[in-house]
């Protein structure tokens, strides 16, 4: 098995679907923050036969409830002096702002004049994860 | 401040008050007519319209008020790239209420986000147009007296009909409602109403195409428009359009108190011979939609009723 360095600080993102890492990279905007991260995909698992897991050093200041927005399942392991201290899942967000695009071309948010207009979803369906545009309505499942 | 945006944004007590000052005014019109004095409606209309329009201008008027606006985006300045939320935090400085109606779903809710009066959804896109649902609740609350206990059919296009949801959201929250869903196939109401309003709220309701069967059930016909561009080859759009036309020989059944409403324009799906019939109360429905309108500036103004106490008495 392919072994990456323990962390001394940060989180651990694990048990996501195989596959899903870099769709969860690009989703936090890991690719804007200074500290490490390290991809492992396709690792073995018990539980899920193969999974992803993202590693992150340092302090992390993105939020990762978000997380909950594309898969609840995903478990966050928080490491200090590099000992696990926390685990939780995700818990799924009321909104969620400029993280998720309307893609309704009717919308508001896709006129050209609305320069800046935030693009805000509202949780309505905790059971099936639904978020819907607080503009339009259009629907938002999210899914790795 | 309160706006109005959706046609659930009244709690049903909120709504029961609104009714209730839109049948007074419509049984006191001259005592209404000063209430506003002073007041001003800007009608900011980035799309053509001319029942909404006129109407709200109507409305103002009859209660004393005056009226500003523009009525197409060509002749504002959103054709220079301004944004909803500049317009409107300027017409905030001009004007007291204001009614907005825009290609673009949720765009009056964008100008309520930065607005320094009450706005008024008067129609966005394809989405919502609370006044006319309003409008809808009060001309069945005044002709029949209550909404409660209504068994109301519903009928053409189902699947795209903006009134028809709205009106189905807006009356499931009464007792004892029933729906009758009266359209082709392929025009059915859309799995997520079916799931999320009528079957969460076990509201009974049945489905169906044969127009002329569920006709004798019926307190309400609101009747819609089937349009050709719903439908994918014109065969099926010819096949069908006869069978959802109303006439005076599907109304033959119907109860002699039902009433037929229709949220207008109407083109060919009510045939003309019914307009004269006494249950045709669409031309009705255009006049409390003024009343409405009336009892809605008020509320949101926060202009008390000084009649009120009056007829309580």
């Amino acid at each position: 098995m392919l072994n990456i360095g323990g962390l001394h600080e940060g989180v651990v993102i694990d048990h996501i679907k195989a596959g899903g890492a870099m769709q969860i990279y690009h989703y936090l905007n890991l690719e804007k923050i200074d500290s490490s991260v390290a991809i492992i995909k396709n690792a073995k698992s018990n539980k899920m036969g193969k999974k992803d897991i993202i590693k992150i050093e340092g302090p992390i200041t993105v939020d990762l409830d978000l997380l909950a927005v594309l898969d609840d399942d995903i478990t966050l392991n928080y490491i200090e002096n590099d000992v696990i201290v926390k685990k939780r899942h995700p818990n799924l967000p009321e909104t969620v702002t400029n993280i998720i695009k309307c893609k309704n071309p009717r919308c508001v948010t896709s006129s050209s004049s609305e320069r800046g207009l935030a693009h805000t979803f509202k949780l309505t369906d905790r059971k099936h994860r639904i978020y819907r545009c607080i503009y339009c309505e259009q629907k938002f499942k999210g899914q790795l | 401040m309160k706006h109005l945006i959706t046609p659930l944004d009244l709690s049903v007590h909120e709504l029961d008050d609104l009714l209730a000052l839109a049948g007074r005014i419509y049984r006191n019109k001259e005592r209404y007519k000063k209430v506003c004095e002073g007041r001003k409606l800007a009608s900011l209309f980035y799309e053509p319209s001319t029942r909404t329009r006129l109407s709200f201008e109507a409305a103002m008027m009859n209660l004393g008020g005056n009226v500003l606006g523009f009525s197409s985006a060509d002749s504002s300045s959103v054709a220079k790239g301004e944004s909803i939320a500049d317009t409107i935090r300027v017409i905030s400085y001009y004007a007291d209420i204001c009614a907005m109606r825009h290609p673009k779903e949720g765009a009056p809710l964008v100008a309520s986000m930065y607005s320094g009066i009450p706005v008024i959804n008067a129609g966005d896109g394809g989405h919502n147009h609370p006044t006319q649902t309003l409008t809808d609740l009060l001309t069945i609350k005044e002709l029949k007296g209550d909404l409660n206990n209504l068994t109301i059919g519903v009928c053409g296009d189902l699947k795209f009909g903006r009134t028809v949801h709205s009106l189905i959201n807006a009356m499931v929250r009464y007792k004892n409602i029933k729906f009758v869903m009266i359209s082709p196939p392929e025009l059915k109401i859309p799995d997520y109403l079916r799931r999320e309003t009528l079957d969460a709220g076990n509201i009974p309701y049945t489905e169906t195409s044969d127009f002329e069967s569920v006709m004798p059930d019926l307190d309400i016909l609101y009747m819609t428009r089937v349009q050709r561009e719903r439908f994918f080859n014109e065969e099926d759009y010819i096949r069908l359009k006869d069978s959802f036309i109303l006439d005076n020989n599907k109304l033959k059944n119907a109860r002699k108190d039902m009433l037929i409403l229709h949220p207008l324009p109407r083109v060919n799906e009510i045939s003309t011979e019914v307009d004269s019939d006494p249950r045709a109360v669409y031309f009705k429905q255009a006049q409390y939609g003024v009343y409405l309108r009336m009892a809605l500036i008020m509320k949101l103004l926060e202009i008390p009723d000084p009649y009120q106490k009056e007829e309580l008495c």
